[in-house]
């Protein structure tokens, strides 16, 4: 197994006192190159369950191994490190740097890991059909060209993961629909697996694997528990 | 990308704050340099100037005043000798060369100095003498005149003119005497205080008219060159300690330094109001720099996620101030150009003492790499806060 997760748990402190736990997972596991659907409406801890497997946020306890190391456990050098050379990150807001143009968005995506190539960088972003836009900023780019962009940057370091976080929420149905293909398919090509939440029936509907978070977060299904600080 | 191109970015993008804050390092730097060199440059060249002399006579008085008046032109006499004392100091077998001075007339602000004509076979410097670069010296039986250089540059004298004295250190044109000089010939610049000179047959100052017959042969100094350091030991303690006729300023050099060794607190001041500045500049950095912090959050958490260490954006925001510094130091040097030129431009007007801005000095190499430590300091601070900055709670809404 690519990714396996186990007894995870998070939690975070309000302001009165008390711990909210927002993920509670007791497994799961992905394979490599598989693509996987997670159904998770706001609120299930969707993007701190990704941020933790992408080694952003550290567990309170539980286990998280990619690819053989142990991230949950790793230092958190050890994690960036790990997240550099092996998680690609695609975010809802897709969250470029406004100041850099498409390539050099695309080359911060392999700067901290395997190095710049901008061979690659051109390669991906003419893959996504924007080799016209190579030097253009995001603010110059349609909503659809940015979350392209977004994604040649995720597949830049060649990750064996890639975490996707509602990536055609801010899309209208048409290039939502081109723009999720686009994402499956260079997935598939550059060989990583796909991790995907949303809780758009249309997007879910085009993976052979969804699972509910609800069900394997069990904080989710219970999004109001709360426990007393010890 | 590397570390240093994603800082030319981030300086780029924040281009104006850039420039802004590295205008005021350049300010700071070139300040510093600035007053460092005027200061070092100042106290070198008045302390090395002595004009090819050992020691000069005067009236008793002031040490001080007495090479200023007749080493610098710059203040008035202390007092007159006889040409009795004059022959009496010449005629001493301790003195090489004695040479007498007149003053107490200008032309247009600039100092007619009554002299003989062997001051034009001292050395005022090693090789070099007083020299007549176009036309001729002046012929002591006649009202003739040869200008310094940059007097003649500044009055628009040339060889064959005419001018009319005028009486004292300063310009009256109520003042005028009735005779009139012809310019003889135009000194070589020599880089001295004479340069701002206006040199004149000694008997023909003392005998201007309107002057006081009673004290027509006497002169404001005498400069000499003696045979040897001990005669100045002895000369020193022959009219200075024991004496209380004449005074003798022994060495040139050291009646400088005293006034140097006076207005060092001055200096120091000078110094503290630099490095003050500079202070403020490196807070600038600060400033801007952390200012810009909350604005660049997201762009910070959105490095981390694509894998940023700490330490990578803790270095981004250090070189950053470093690049900010490292810019304004260079500018500096153009600061300090201009501020030379201008300082320069002033003492040499004023006292005929010429700066080399252009001439290495220490402070050239220490004041850039100091504004630069500084500004790495500067960006600690901003780094730190960088350091912290939280990558979940900054990329996107915990759902």
């Amino acid at each position: 197994m690519l990714l396996n997760i186990e007894n995870l748990i998070k939690s975070y402190g309000t302001p009165d006192g008390f711990a909210q736990t927002v993920v509670d997972v007791s497994e799961f596991s992905l394979a490599a190159e598989q693509q996987t659907a997670l159904c998770g409406t706001s609120g299930t801890g969707k993007t701190t369950f990704l941020n933790l497997i992408a080694g952003i946020l550290q567990p309170d306890s539980g286990r998280i191994e990619l690819d053989g190391s142990p991230i949950s456990a790793a230092s958190e050098a050890g994690r960036d490190r790990l997240r550099a050379r092996t998680i690609g990150y695609i975010f809802q807001t897709f969250n470029l740097l406004h100041g850099y143009s498409c390539t050099e968005n695309v080359l911060l995506g392999m700067s901290f890991g395997p190095g710049a190539d901008r061979r690659r960088a051109r390669g991906l972003l003419e893959r996504m059909g924007l080799g016209q836009r190579l030097d253009h900023l995001p603010s110059q780019l349609s909503t659809g060209q940015q979350q392209r962009v977004a994604v040649a940057r995720a597949l830049a370091n060649r990750p064996k993961l890639v975490l996707a976080d509602e990536p055609t929420g801010n899309l209208d149905p048409a290039s939502s629909a081109e723009s999720l293909g686009l994402i499956r398919e260079t997935c598939e090509e550059n060989g990583a697996a796909l991790l995907l939440v949303s809780h758009d029936r249309d997007v879910l509907g085009q993976f052979d694997d969804v699972r509910d978070l609800a069900e394997i977060n069990r904080a989710a299904a219970c999004p109001s528990a709360m426990e007393a600080r010890p | 990308m590397s570390l240093l191109q994603i800082v030319l970015r981030s300086l780029r993008q924040h281009l104006l704050s850039t420039v802004i804050t590295a205008f005021s390092i350049a300010l700071a730097s070139g300040l510093l340099m600035s007053v460092w060199v005027v200061k070092d440059q100042a106290r070198e060249n008045f302390t090395g100037v002595d004009s090819g002399f050992d020691g000069v006579f005067g009236a008793r008085g002031s040490k001080l005043q007495l090479v200023l008046n007749s080493i610098f032109h710059l203040e008035a006499s202390p007092g007159n000798l006889s040409w009795e004392q004059y022959g009496q100091i010449a005629a001493d077998r301790r003195v090489a060369t004695a040479v007498p001075i007149a003053v107490g007339d200008n032309y247009q602000g600039y100092r007619i100095v009554g002299v003989t004509t062997n001051l034009f076979n001292v050395e005022y410097r090693e090789g070099k003498k007083y020299a007549v670069s176009n036309g001729y010296l002046f012929n002591p039986e006649k009202k003739q005149a040869v200008v310094g250089s940059f007097a003649a540059e500044r009055l628009g004298l040339k060889v064959g003119d005419t001018f009319h004295p005028y009486h004292g250190l300063f310009f009256d044109e109520n003042k005028q005497h009735s005779e009139t000089y012809v310019v003889s010939g135009i000194m070589e610049s020599s880089n001295t205080p004479s340069d701002r000179v206006i040199w004149i047959p000694i008997a023909g100052l003392q005998n201007m008219a309107g002057h006081n017959a009673e004290t027509a042969t006497d002169v404001s100094a005498v400069l000499v060159q003696l045979r040897g350091k001990s005669s100045g030991m002895m000369m020193n303690q022959e009219f200075n300690l024991q004496g209380d006729v004449m005074t003798f300023a022994w060495p040139i050099a050291d009646t400088m330094s005293k006034l140097f060794n006076k207005i060092a607190p001055v200096e120091m001041v000078l110094r503290a109001v630099a490095l003050l500045v500079a202070l403020v500049a490196a807070g600038s950095i600060l400033a801007s720099i952390y200012n810009s912090m909350n604005e660049r959050r997201r762009e910070i958490a959105i490095l981390r996620a694509l894998g940023a260490r700490r330490l990578t954006i803790f270095s981004v925001v250090v070189l950053e101030a470093c690049g900010i510094a490292a810019l304004g130091a260079l500018a500096g040097f153009g600061v300090y150009f201009v501020i030379m030129s201008i300082a320069a431009w002033i003492i040499r007007q004023e006292t005929g003492i010429v700066l080399s801005p252009l001439e290495f000095q220490p402070v050239m190499t220490w004041a850039p790499l100091a504004m630069l430590g500084l500004g790495a300091l500067a960006g600690l601070v901003p780094a730190a806060k960088a350091y912290r900055t939280d990558v979940a709670e900054n990329l996107t809404p915990i759902s």
